[in-house]
């Protein structure tokens, strides 16, 4: 039952997960993540037929909501001295539209 | 006067408020220590000195004025997934590498407020995947024990830094085990709280249903004080718990007669070193001692606990990762041609093979036709084993078993297959799939090295695995022990 992973499959994982592989990383993750998926493969045995999916690590918990009031002042010189580039206030990428 | 280093988090507390020492002499002796080992053990990404020794001398105005909080001028180090304003929070990644944090995470602030004096930002996992800290991008931590054995992970800077003295205790996170595992293979003591006691604001996310901030120190009762002051409800974090927190140091002397302490059947099983379980077999008599009730209780599905994390971990993974794109902050790569190309070589190049490989795992058990078969399979299989604990609980006050299934192993001894070092989390994961607090303390030795034994307790139990911790550390010593050339 063991499953393998074609050389245009992990291509094409990677390219969803926007990841540049090398050549050479290729087989690797071939043979790796073909043993992950093998090994979480042992779930296929568990009997979950009338199980509800786990959604939150405390039972009965769910996400909090909170008022919609301003809290936030504007930090955003502040955070922009992280970015690699920008120019007006503004994150610079490479031209999207010619 | 005991030797500095020798004194718990308590007792430096205590000597600081009798005047016995400065908060200055105790960052000047720990940052010391830390600076003397750096070459050896590779504790430390950052080792910020200079403001140490600032934060140092306002905590001895406030000592002298008499406004000295819990943890006033002593010193602790933060694993660096711990967002520290003005100080680079790496993460363990080259995409962090020139990351200085805008902000600090709530922890950070609530153990500034408390009056804890930073000494620097520890060594870890790369965004703490990994079980042997061999996949941080500043190169891999040594065991205190022994230098060519690794000191667990994803924690390991944390871990090595509090079993060699450099600093009496430090912040950790655990998704898998990445606390407790550390902390078995260092020999010092890891509490992992409950989901949602510590916040996660300001904590670089791995995987967010798992992750929870804790502590690593030498006694369960400094980890008592130590989380008392980090725990409590966060609005910053939409999973923090609105829940009062006891004080855990006054609860610690809790008398243990009649706990029921239930062993899992399922944790020794064929994997645990035969040698670890006779230590783990001689600690369940120091329980007997005081007064506990030894039962035998069973998780049937405990088993899958592994692959269910290797699902669920890897999916959240790939989610929270994507916001790695540099664009905003972060590593971005030279030249790009297009955006596309600016994601996929920034991320590519910024990225370890760990950190790729997990990121990959989620993406395709996310992917559409792959979801239901993994992602939501394996959430049913965690909700059943969400379920076995819930009734194991209804039989016993706190579980008992190994935290690892051997002591520390060799460097590269299990890089090259990342299902052998998945396995290593085998015992840890279940009480991160349902939330819940566990500790691990040290138990004795396997020749040179130490062994860990894990207590775990029903949600929101702290105090009750403290206390069992405690117990046991009163009647054994060995917490207290230093590897040698660190004594």
């Amino acid at each position: 039952m063991s499953l393998t992973l074609t050389r245009e499959q992990i291509e094409s994982i990677a390219a969803l997960a926007r990841l540049e592989l090398t050549g050479a990383e290729v087989p690797v993750y071939q043979e790796s993540l073909s043993r992950i998926l093998d090994f979480v493969g042992a779930l296929e045995r568990a009997d979950t037929a009338s199980v509800t999916p786990m959604a939150h690590p405390l039972p009965g918990l769910s996400q909090r909501l909170r008022p919609d009031e301003i809290t936030e002042q504007d930090h955003h010189a502040e955070y922009q001295q992280n970015a690699p580039q920008t120019a007006a206030g503004l994150y610079l990428v490479p031209k999207v539209i010619e | 006067m005991s030797e500095l280093h020798h004194m718990g988090l308590a007792a430096l507390a205590a000597g600081l408020r009798a005047r016995r020492f400065s908060s200055v002499e105790l960052a000047e002796a720990f940052l010391g220590r830390i600076e003397r080992s750096q070459g050896a053990l590779n504790a430390f990404i950052t080792i910020t000195r200079e403001q140490a020794l600032a934060d140092a001398r306002a905590a001895d105005r406030a000592l002298a004025r008499g406004e000295a909080g819990a943890l006033t001028g002593v010193p602790l180090a933060h694993k660096d997934l711990f967002c520290t304003r003005g100080v680079r929070t790496s993460c363990g990644s080259r995409m962090l590498d020139n990351f200085v944090s805008p902000y600090d995470a709530t922890v950070v602030a609530k153990l500034r407020s408390a009056g804890a004096v930073m000494l620097g930002k520890t060594n870890m996992d790369e965004f703490a995947m990994g079980s042997s800290n061999e996949t941080s991008w500043y190169g891999p931590v040594r065991n205190p024990w022994d230098p060519r054995l690794v000191p667990g992970g994803s924690s390991g800077g944390s871990a090595a830094a509090v079993a060699a003295r450099l600093v009496p205790g430090a912040t950790a996170t655990d998704t898998g085990g990445s606390i407790r595992q550390p902390a078995a293979l260092c020999g010092i003591t890891g509490l992992k709280p409950t989901y949602g006691r510590v916040s996660r604001y300001g904590m670089v996310a791995f995987a967010s249903s798992l992750d929870q901030g804790g502590t690593l120190t030498a006694s369960a009762a400094d980890a008592a004080l130590m989380l008392r002051e980090m725990a409590g409800f966060d609005p910053n974090d939409s999973t923090s718990v609105e829940r009062e927190v006891p004080d855990y140091v006054a609860l610690i002397e809790q008398p243990l007669a009649g706990l029921k302490v239930g062993l899992l059947r399922e944790f020794f099983d064929k994997g645990l070193d035969p040698e670890n379980e006779r230590r783990i077999r001689e600690a369940l008599k120091v329980f007997e001692a005081l007064g506990a009730q030894l039962i035998e209780v069973s998780l049937p599905n405990l088993p899958l606990s592994v692959p269910v994390y290797y699902v669920v971990a890897p999916a959240e993974c790939s989610s929270n990762l994507a916001r790695y794109d540099g664009v905003r902050f972060g590593h971005r790569c030279e030249q790009p041609r297009d955006l596309k190309d600016l994601y996929c070589r920034s991320r590519g190049e910024g990225f370890g093979a760990e950190v790729k490989r997990r990121i990959m795992t989620g993406t395709y058990v996310l992917s559409a036709g792959y979801y239901d078969a993994y992602y939501l399979k394996a959430q049913r299989v965690r909700q059943l084993i969400n379920a076995d604990f819930t009734r194991a609980f209804q039989q016993a006050d706190v579980l008992i078993g190994p935290t690892t299934p051997t002591a520390a192993f060799a460097i590269g001894a299990k890089t090259s297959d990342p299902i052998t070092m998945y396995l290593n989390d085998i015992y840890t994961i279940g009480a991160n799939l349902a939330g819940l607090p566990a500790a691990s303390i040290p138990c004795g030795f396997v020749g040179e090295l130490p062994v860990g034994l894990q207590i775990v307790g029903p949600h929101f139990s702290e105090e009750r695995v403290l206390a069992a911790a405690h117990g046991f550390q009163r009647l054994t010593d060995w917490h207290t022990r230093i590897p040698a050339g660190y004594a």
